[in-house]
């Protein structure tokens, strides 16, 4: 890898994780498109529990990773909640680009030189 | 604050059909691995990594789209802009797997039914539409930030209703399906607006920054381009 290409890969990088441990935070916490349809046909109190009705939201199970340290984007035991959500955010982009880089440098073709 | 990226979660599809799309999804990747291997060189490589990341990253930044509704970007076209269709898929993939896996977001029985709807589905509609715009228009920065915009928009409604076609194989309530298709379609519409505004944002800035960094410059410049991979720089 040349030492040009490297720097673009580290600024990209460094974009990522400011992304994911800063502005991560400032994201809205709203049921996104697909879990908002999931709760169409159902009631909801204060509290968020639904009241009546059907939809899909009923049969949701419990995840086989809820016990995962980073579940949920956060941090289990940092209480700081900006602090678990930026810990958990810079632990997925580094964790990604690990798995991302390193499965596809395993498989790249070694036939040519660039 | 609680981030909820989401994805399908599980025993909101039934067993037996999750299932079958996590063999079909298992099959197609390793097809996409396979056809992968002529695009991934020694630039390649990182850039796909670094695409994965980036994708984490956003995917982490849900917008408003309607009161009380969100969304984030899933993704697909904006991989298939800067790394390809096949390495797309997989960067996309990727992060999918990942989050399943220690984020606990998208039930891990589910992880087929989300591949498919975003990793293949997605992704193969944003790259014909790609494929497609770059025949008519001119391979600037600006057009290929409108590419990206509107081939964002049409693949995150198809993902959407690659959810639709899903619960209607293996939806374990009865709702109705138009009702279902019909909220899908008009929340991804406006959350993929708002993809296609971040991919055109960044496409437009690797293309100013790292022309030769960007895979739909150098692959879909002309209808017949069979070699010289990697030759222009």
């Amino acid at each position: 890898m040349s030492r040009r290409l490297g720097w673009f890969i580290a600024g990209g990088l460094l974009v990522a994780l400011l992304l994911a441990g800063v502005v991560s935070n400032f994201a809205s916490g709203s049921p996104d498109g697909l879990d908002a349809t999931a709760r169409e046909g159902c009631t909801f109190n204060a509290d968020d529990e639904i009241t009546g009705g059907t939809c899909m939201l009923q049969q949701e199970g419990e995840h086989q990773m809820g016990d995962s340290p980073l579940a949920d984007y956060g941090v289990r035991g940092v209480d700081n909640s900006f602090l678990s959500t930026a810990l958990a955010g810079t632990a997925g982009v580094l964790i990604t680009f690990a798995v991302g880089a390193g499965a596809f440098w395993l498989v790249r073709r070694r036939d040519q030189k660039v | 604050m609680d981030v909820v990226a989401m994805h399908i979660a599980n025993g909101i599809i039934s067993g037996p059909v999750s299932v079958i799309f996590i063999v079909i999804a298992v099959a197609a990747l390793a097809f996409c691995v396979v056809k992968a291997r002529a695009d991934l060189d020694d630039r390649l490589a990182p850039m796909a990594g670094l695409v994965a990341a980036f994708i984490f990253a956003v995917q982490m930044l849900n917008f408003q789209v309607l009161p009380g509704v969100s969304g984030h970007l899933l993704g697909g076209t904006l991989a298939v802009i800067l790394v390809g269709p096949w390495v797309g898929a997989l960067c996309v993939s990727t992060v999918l797997i990942v989050q399943c896996l220690l984020f606990a977001d998208g039930g891990l029985t589910a992880i087929g039914l989300n591949i498919t709807n975003m990793a293949l589905l997605g992704t193969a509609a944003g790259y014909l539409l790609v494929a497609a715009l770059l025949r008519i228009l001119p391979k600037t920065p600006t057009s290929l930030g409108a590419v990206a915009f509107i081939a964002s928009v049409v693949s995150v409604v198809v993902a959407s209703q690659g959810f639709v076609l899903e619960y209607a194989l293996g939806g374990t309530t009865a709702l109705s399906l138009p009702l279902i298709s019909g909220t899908m379609a008009g929340t991804h519409v406006l959350i993929g607006i708002g993809e296609g505004l971040i991919a055109a944002t960044t496409v437009v800035t690797v293309a100013r920054v790292r022309p030769d960094l960007v895979y739909a410059l150098r692959r879909f410049r002309k209808p017949v381009t069979t070699s010289g991979i990697g030759a222009t720089a």
